[in-house]
């Protein structure tokens, strides 16, 4: 922190600052009229400094950052405002002049970057083209230069990677990559948008300490988009809150987090999950003892027969992965059976209570997603069984269980609110799909009183039950899809990553709405997450999952705070947390 | 690679066996005896049953199967009684004169297309895009008969500019030696320019009639699939990057949106190779289509048969080929494969 500190406030205070934004207002053309994007940002940033932008969505943040670049969107346009560049007028120079600066003297990384790279180049061929079209190599030394840009993003074995394409790479090697190709050329400016969501946390650690160390190392300057306040106050000097379009505050990370100046911040704060609070303190004040009955106390562990029973359960697939069943259709697996198979899960036991709520927490190819799909029985488990209720629902095949009287107690809420939603039925249409395909026999009015009643549940104002998904927001979406799965008064819900698509604030109202439903409707929870501050505020007991196997088990509180696997120590440090 | 190619032939086996039955039973229920029409109409019954029983149809349908098959085993696809030519020959004559009148068609077509297609995503909403759609659409919604007749009237009636449509070579010349059953590629292999030039003022009006029909699903799979990359996050990444223009569409872009340009290629292909009989009418072109339709009117099995399994072998071959091209163009596919 010091040595940061240090540069941003020490060496480069004479010169004029690199990159300087003046009152830049963005405009984009829509049929309704232009719409303002962003409105009179100003920004200033030297050599060796770095900038968090910090916003949920629509808050102009990425705008921003792609006006600097000038790679908006044709309908975008810099309505005001300036943008001087280490003494270019950006805004107003000619499209070869800002070129010529991108990659070479500002550069880029993005969210999702296995997305953000050619799928069909080699990705040390795409570092290449970089170089040689910034004249930093000759098509002759060109290969030799790329490999020295892998090495010095520290990805083992270079000169193997530099064949690789994208799909033969992890997340986080991809991430490797993106940062290769936007350093390549030792810019002086580096924006990362959201670099590092989506990303396991212990990717995401090793990603940003490869940024600031670089940043470091070269003294560029770095700009980091991102929503997650814990991040940008533990990897920036200064942070800019952004809502609306609009500045709401800039100051640096620590007095953001001391003493927070504006009402947006002080909610955005309060929203963020973090050590040593619970789920009520993440809404903001004074709307608690209104909305909110106090906090149910945990649920005593029921004595009895528990709900789900999961024993030595494991889900092996072909080696040769997503292309097994296209090659079996064509005859062409001869050669996949020579391979073990690959064991997803692994001989893993588990149980669930009644009225409980496990957390199931991992990196992504850890199990986690797969195991709750075997317990939905959308997935047929190679071996083990999967008691619910005292019935061995794992003998059954997944094809068979939709009919079964069991599939309306085992219910599910998906990952992604909007894709999980058919974009031609409206809220009241999605929210009644169960009720009309299970033979409740509700019909007509009755069936109305039944959608109305569970909007009610869930918080979701009768009068937005004839929208189709694309008119309602994030939460909305997020609530219908709760009501949804609620609809059948299901005993055991499945929770896959239910906010991980949601901006914090309604993370926040999601998060409590789902408690407060368990505790009234005497549900059961499985919560798949990566998010363990989360995991930690509403779930009972936690299962860290690595490999297929569990590491880990145990009360969720003891386990926090406590680890006693090295992994789940490891993912605890990962966490990035504030300057406090 | 060899061996895959073997195991995807190997695949396509049950499919050739599945055609196999299937139009010799669909021959078998036409409507019309082909006994009662080559005997004549002032044929007696006797002299029909004579002819029957000649061609074996007297037989039951298994017997006539197992007969069938055995004659295929050896090469002997039957004799056309039109013609009076084994259905093999036939074939050979006519499937290259085909073949070479839609692949150059096709060629016209992408060389206008597909430029236009790019041209299209990259300047989407300009007058440019404008002309893509209004030439895609005049080229579909016109029939081919018509765009035949009316270069015809306009090229060689007016303006002179082409022999009389009449087949693939004037009569004062003889065809080239028989490399590869096309004329422009035999004759130049021989140096012989001067049956190259003939060949092809024959050629060039019924291929570039074919051109304007095929260049609609070309342009605007092309335009389409071109959009869609261009709003991909690679190709914003290589903005970011400072790549020029041309990098971006030609080299990152165009690659990534040629494979659904491949696959309806290999559509367009396909169905003009079988279905242009329009064309080969109006241009009087010795082709595989004005060859199987003139079978089916007469009831004429054998060549039917001989057409339709041959244009099933190129079926499955055609898609080979673009099962290769796939894996050149994406390398996810290789792994696939």
């Amino acid at each position: 922190m010091n040595i940061r500190t240090d540069i941003a406030h020490g060496a480069n205070h004479m010169q004029p600052p690199l990159l300087d934004v003046q009152d830049l207002t963005v405009e984009f053309a829509t049929r309704r009229g232009a719409v303002r994007a962003v409105e009179k940002v100003n920004l200033t940033l030297g050599r060796g400094e770095t900038l968090g932008i910090v916003g949920e969505s629509g808050s102009g943040k990425s705008v921003t950052s792609y006006t600097v670049m000038r790679i908006l969107d044709r309908a975008g346009r810099i309505a005001e405002g300036t943008i001087t560049f280490g003494g270019v007028d950006v805004g107003n120079a000619s499209e070869s002049t800002v070129r010529a600066l991108r990659g070479r003297e500002m550069s880029m990384i993005f969210q999702n970057p296995r997305a953000a790279l050619n799928p069909i180049r080699k990705v040390g061929k795409q570092i290449e083209d970089v170089l040689i079209e910034h004249v930093q190599a000759q098509p002759s030394d060109a290969r030799e230069k790329a490999i020295e840009v892998l090495k010095a993003v520290r990805i083992a074995r270079p000169e193997e990677r530099y064949h690789a394409y994208p799909f033969e790479l992890s997340g986080g090697m991809c991430q490797r990559i993106v940062i290769a190709l936007a350093l390549a050329c030792r810019p002086q400016l580096l924006i990362a948008d959201e670099p590092t969501t989506g990303l396991d946390v212990t990717t995401q650690k090793a990603v940003m300490d490869l940024v600031v160390e670089l940043a470091r190392e070269r003294n560029m300057a770095t700009i980091l988009i991102t929503h997650d306040l814990g991040l940008a106050a533990a990897y920036c000097d200064r942070v800019m809150v952004m809502e609306k379009g609009k500045v709401v505050e800039s100051a640096t990370a620590e007095a953001i987090f001391r003493a927070p100046q504006h009402v947006y911040t002080r909610k955005l704060m309060r929203a963020t999950p973090r050590p040593g609070i619970g789920l009520r303190d993440l809404l903001p004040e004074g709307t608690v003892p209104e909305a909110a009955p106090p906090m149910p106390a945990a649920m005593p562990a029921k004595t009895g027969e528990p709900l789900l029973v999961v024993e030595n359960l494991v889900k092996e697939y072909p080696r040769q992965g997503s292309g097994g069943g296209f090659a079996k259709l064509f005859g062409r697996s001869a050669d996949a059976e020579a391979d073990a198979p690959f064991r997803a899960v692994d001989g893993i036991s588990f149980e669930v209570a009644r009225g409980e709520s496990l957390g199931l927490v991992g990196e992504s190819g850890c199990g986690k997603s797969t195991t709750s799909m075997m317990v939905m029985r959308l997935a047929d488990p190679t071996s083990g069984r999967i008691l619910f209720d005292g019935e061995d629902i794992g003998a059954m095949p997944a094809r068979r269980f939709a009919r079964s009287s069991f599939r309306p107690r085992i219910q599910l809420v998906f990952q992604d609110p909007t894709d999980s939603l058919n974009p031609r039925f409206t809220a009241a249409r999605a929210i009644a799909d169960p009720l009309m395909r299970m033979g409740t026999g509700l019909g007509g009015g009755a069936l109305r009183a039944r959608v109305e009643e569970l909007a009610g549940l869930v918080g979701l104002p009768t009068q937005f039950l004839d929208r189709f998904p694309h008119q309602l927001s994030g939460g909305q979406k997020a609530r219908v899809g709760i009501a949804r799965a609620i609809a059948l008064d299901p005993d055991l819900v499945v929770l896959d990553e239910p906010t991980a698509a949601l901006d914090v604030s309604v993370q926040a109202v999601v998060l409590n709405l789902l408690q407060d439903l368990k505790v009234r409707l005497g549900m059961s929870y499985i919560f798949v997450s990566h998010d363990l501050e989360v995991v930690r505020m509403l779930c009972d007991r936690v299962i860290v999952m690595r490999a297929g196997r569990i590491v880990e088990e145990g009360r969720t509180a003891e386990v926090m705070a406590a680890p006693k696997a090295d992994y789940t120590r490891e993912l605890l440090s990962s966490i990035p947390h504030p300057p406090l | 690679m060899l061996a895959q190619i073997a195991r995807r032939l190997a695949t396509a086996i049950p499919s050739i066996i599945g055609v196999i039955i299937v139009t010799f039973l669909l021959t078998r229920v036409l409507p019309g005896d082909t006994a009662a029409y080559f005997a004549g109409p002032a044929a007696t019954p006797q002299a029909i049953e004579e002819i029957r029983a000649k061609l074996g149809l007297d037989k039951p349908l298994p017997v006539q199967f197992v007969a069938y098959v055995k004659d295929l085993a050896t090469g002997n696809l039957g004799n056309s009684l039109t013609t009076g030519q084994p259905v093999l020959d036939d074939l050979r004559a006519r499937l290259p004169a085909s073949a070479e009148l839609t692949l150059l068609g096709l060629l016209l077509s992408i060389l206008i297309a597909v430029p236009l297609g790019i041209l299209a995503a990259v300047r989407q909403g300009s007058w440019i895009d404008h002309l893509c759609r209004i030439v895609a659409t005049a080229g579909v919604s016109l029939p081919v008969f018509f765009t035949g007749l009316l270069l015809v009237y306009v090229f060689y009636f007016r303006l002179g500019w082409a022999p009389a449509p009449l087949g693939r070579l004037d009569f004062f010349y003889s065809a080239p030696p028989d490399i590869t059953g096309f004329y422009l590629i035999d004759s130049l292999a021989t140096g012989d320019f001067e049956t190259f030039r003939a060949a092809f003022s024959q050629i060039w009006l019924p291929a570039v009639t074919l051109a304007i029909f095929s260049l609609a699903p070309i342009a605007r799979m092309t335009r389409a699939s071109m959009l869609a990359v261009l709003a991909s996050d690679f190709v914003r990444t290589a903005r970011a990057s400072g790549l020029k223009p041309s990098k971006i569409v030609l080299g990152y872009a165009f690659r990534n949106a040629l494979l659904p340009v491949i696959t309806t290629l290999g559509m367009v292909f396909s169905f003009l190779l079988g279905a242009n009989v329009l064309v080969e009418k109006v241009f009087a072109w010795p082709g595989i289509g004005s060859y199987a339709i003139e079978a089916l009117i007469t009831s004429d099995y054998a060549p039917v048969q001989g057409f339709v399994l041959a244009m099933a072998i190129l079926y499955v071959l055609l898609n080979l080929a673009i099962d290769i091209l796939y894996g050149l163009v994406d390398p996810r596919v290789r792994i696939e494969a």
